[in-house]
């Protein structure tokens, strides 16, 4: 590794553990009182919108190719994992951040698999196209585990059309961690010989394949990683709520994991890692502060969303990465030009 | 021509029809190891339709093509660019929104071998190669004059460094065969003479074979050592440069047209 990415790495790894200690000092402490559960709640569903919000990223921004159907893919997440944690919890005692890991893990297997099955044939399509194949994928999970249910396995949850009952492991620790991996496994790979085969597929697929780029295969790879991630988001979502309703992972819901992506800027990690978790607490956030405007909380989530699109149609961070050694770099590099 | 070498590029009665028309029909093309061979005619004869058959974007719907003797028909763009075929395009093709720098890697990636799970562990061969990689771009892009602008979007770049960029990609991808299509489409005269050394270099620094689409007649008759005229999709005469210049219907289905133009540019 060269030298100066190992500086660079260590002092984003240091700022990972500094926002761990931060989120520790607030909920592990009484610094809150009684509504440190409250906040915990917001900031474990702000972390796995991080998570989804960014694997749609990897296709909108870097693919350059809309999906409406993520909600699809994480509700496939959730239900798989949520049955086979079900199935080991009922059958013998494990720690919550084993039976955690393997939420996630069959999560995120699961809504791969189906990524790689949906993609292979959807991928031939592309723009709108694909889009709408997307939605249909998404509506056809959600209509089957609506109409369908899960049969009862065992008897610790409810089983039916909603399932309750889930092991809650869904820990904020955990949580943390996992979104701190999860982007920086999207990260690498965005960074690297494969990130930028994807981004100049984006640029011009033509010219991405006379100049050696399998298109395809790098298109159904991304979209499997993508839908891993969003299987993932599924699993930490399904292990916090508890309880699965299959109506929550509706149109509407897709819809808003691609506003903020936008709103972040289609082409920003940053972007998304910003502004996902503060829209995803903002409605509950505005009921909460000022009880009296409960009501108009999706206007007022609407009012921002077009105003951002109008006055900054490419999103908050518009496709650039804020790098934080950079920015260090700029606030000392003065001092030292200075002394020079 | 010593006719018992084997060609680098042959096609065989190559074609290809779309719904009744013939857009190319019947062309049989050699080009030799260190040829640069030219390929003109009016527009619409079925030139860049050529490049688009041999870098298997069309499929042709008769005869075939080889590559050092090798069958390249049904191949995929990928696999034809895995071959040894690389292209310019007559309208630029850039990765806009990307690098100088990062047009060129991407060229290398179908060439690296760091895995995914290596790229994302960012293991040490990750970084050895990805080294590497930009060293080796960056010499390609000092051969032409770009390393200045390694940093900057392909977009800010004027007209003819683009076109100049789009060659140093293709050159990345390590191939047998190179094919320009119109490289000095709006170039100003003192671009052209650039691109003109630019090509001579690289004919001496890599000795591999070029096939030039090309509408300025002056740069074609001045580097090419031979040229194939194509008219109406199917090729009209063939030879060296005062040959087809000299042949009579050539000069009646092209040349006596064209040289309207050569003119107005030469005044220019």
């Amino acid at each position: 590794m060269p030298g100066k990415m190992k500086r660079n790495y260590g002092i984003c790894f240091a700022a990972v553990i500094l926002g761990f200690l931060l989120l520790c000092l607030l909920f592990d402490t009484s610094l809150l009182g009684k509504k440190a559960v409250y906040f915990n709640g917001l900031i474990v569903i702000g972390m796995f919108y991080t998570i989804i919000v960014c694997s749609l990223n990897l296709l909108t921004g870097y693919m350059g190719e809309f999906s409406l159907g993520h909600a699809g893919f994480m509700s496939i997440g959730a239900y798989l994992s949520a049955i086979v944690t079900t199935l080991i919890k009922d059958n013998m005692e494990l720690p919550s951040l084993v039976l955690f890991l393997i939420a996630i893990l069959v999560g995120g297997i699961a809504a791969g698999i189906v990524g790689i099955l949906v993609g292979i044939p959807a991928l031939r399509l592309s723009g709108d196209y694909l889009c709408i194949v997307t939605v249909a994928v998404a509506e056809i999970v959600r209509v089957v585990l609506s109409n369908f249910g899960i049969p009862a396995i065992t008897g610790s949850a409810t089983f039916g059309k909603s399932f309750a009952g889930i092991a809650k492991v869904s820990d904020f620790h955990y949580v943390y961690f996992t979104m701190v991996i999860c982007i920086f496994i999207m990260y690498c790979y965005i960074r690297s010989g494969y990130g930028r085969a994807l981004i100049s597929i984006r640029e011009d697929r033509i010219a991405a394949a006379a100049s050696g780029i399998n298109v395809t295969k790098t298109k159904v790879l991304t979209f499997t990683i993508s839908a891993f991630f969003a299987g993932v988001a599924g699993a930490i979502y399904a292990h916090y709520i508890t309880t699965l309703v299959p109506t929550y992972f509706n149109f509407s819901k897709s819809a808003e994991f691609l506003a903020i992506v936008i709103l972040g800027g289609s082409g920003s990690m940053m972007g998304s890692i910003v502004v996902a978790p503060i829209l995803s607490a903002l409605p509950q956030l505005i009921s909460y502060v000022v009880p009296a405007f409960a009501s108009y909380r999706m206007l007022i989530y609407a009012v921002i969303l077009v105003a951002v699109m109008i006055f900054k149609p490419t999103g908050l961070f518009g496709g650039r990465e804020f790098s934080l050694p950079n920015f260090l770099d700029r606030m000392l590099g003065k001092n030292k030009k200075e002394k020079g | 021509m010593a006719e018992e070498r084997v060609p680098v590029l042959e096609s065989k009665s190559l074609g290809i029809q779309f719904g009744g028309l013939k857009a190319v029909n019947d062309v049989n093309l050699q080009v030799y190891k260190g040829e640069l061979v030219g390929l003109i005619g009016p527009n619409g004869a079925g030139k860049t339709t050529i490049f688009n058959l041999i870098t298997g974007i069309y499929k042709p719907t008769s005869g075939s093509y080889f590559l050092n003797g090798k069958r390249m028909n049904g191949l995929k763009t990928h696999q034809v660019v895995a071959e040894g075929i690389a292209r310019t395009f007559q309208n630029i093709r850039l990765f806009q929104k990307m690098t100088v720098l990062d047009n060129v890697r991407v060229a290398f990636h179908k060439n690296m071998k760091a895995n995914l799970l290596q790229s994302i562990c960012r293991t040490k061969a990750f970084w050895k190669e990805e080294q590497e990689t930009t060293g080796k771009a960056m010499e390609l892009l000092k051969l032409f004059g770009l390393d200045e602008f390694a940093d900057q979007y392909a977009q800010n770049l004027p007209y003819g460094k683009q076109r100049l960029l789009e060659i140093a990609r293709a050159l990345a991808t390590d191939m047998k065969l190179l094919l320009l299509d119109e490289p000095a489409a709006g170039m100003n005269p003192v671009e052209t003479a650039e691109l003109k050394e630019s090509i001579k270099m690289l004919r001496e620094k890599f000795q591999i074979p070029i096939l030039l689409i090309e509408h300025d007649m002056s740069l074609v008759m001045s580097i090419c050592e031979r040229v194939y005229v194509l008219n109406f999709g199917e090729v009209l005469a063939s030879g060296t440069p005062e040959e087809v210049a000299s042949n009579k219907e050539v000069i009646e289905a092209y040349l006596g047209m064209e040289e309207d133009d050569e003119g107005g540019a030469a005044d220019a």
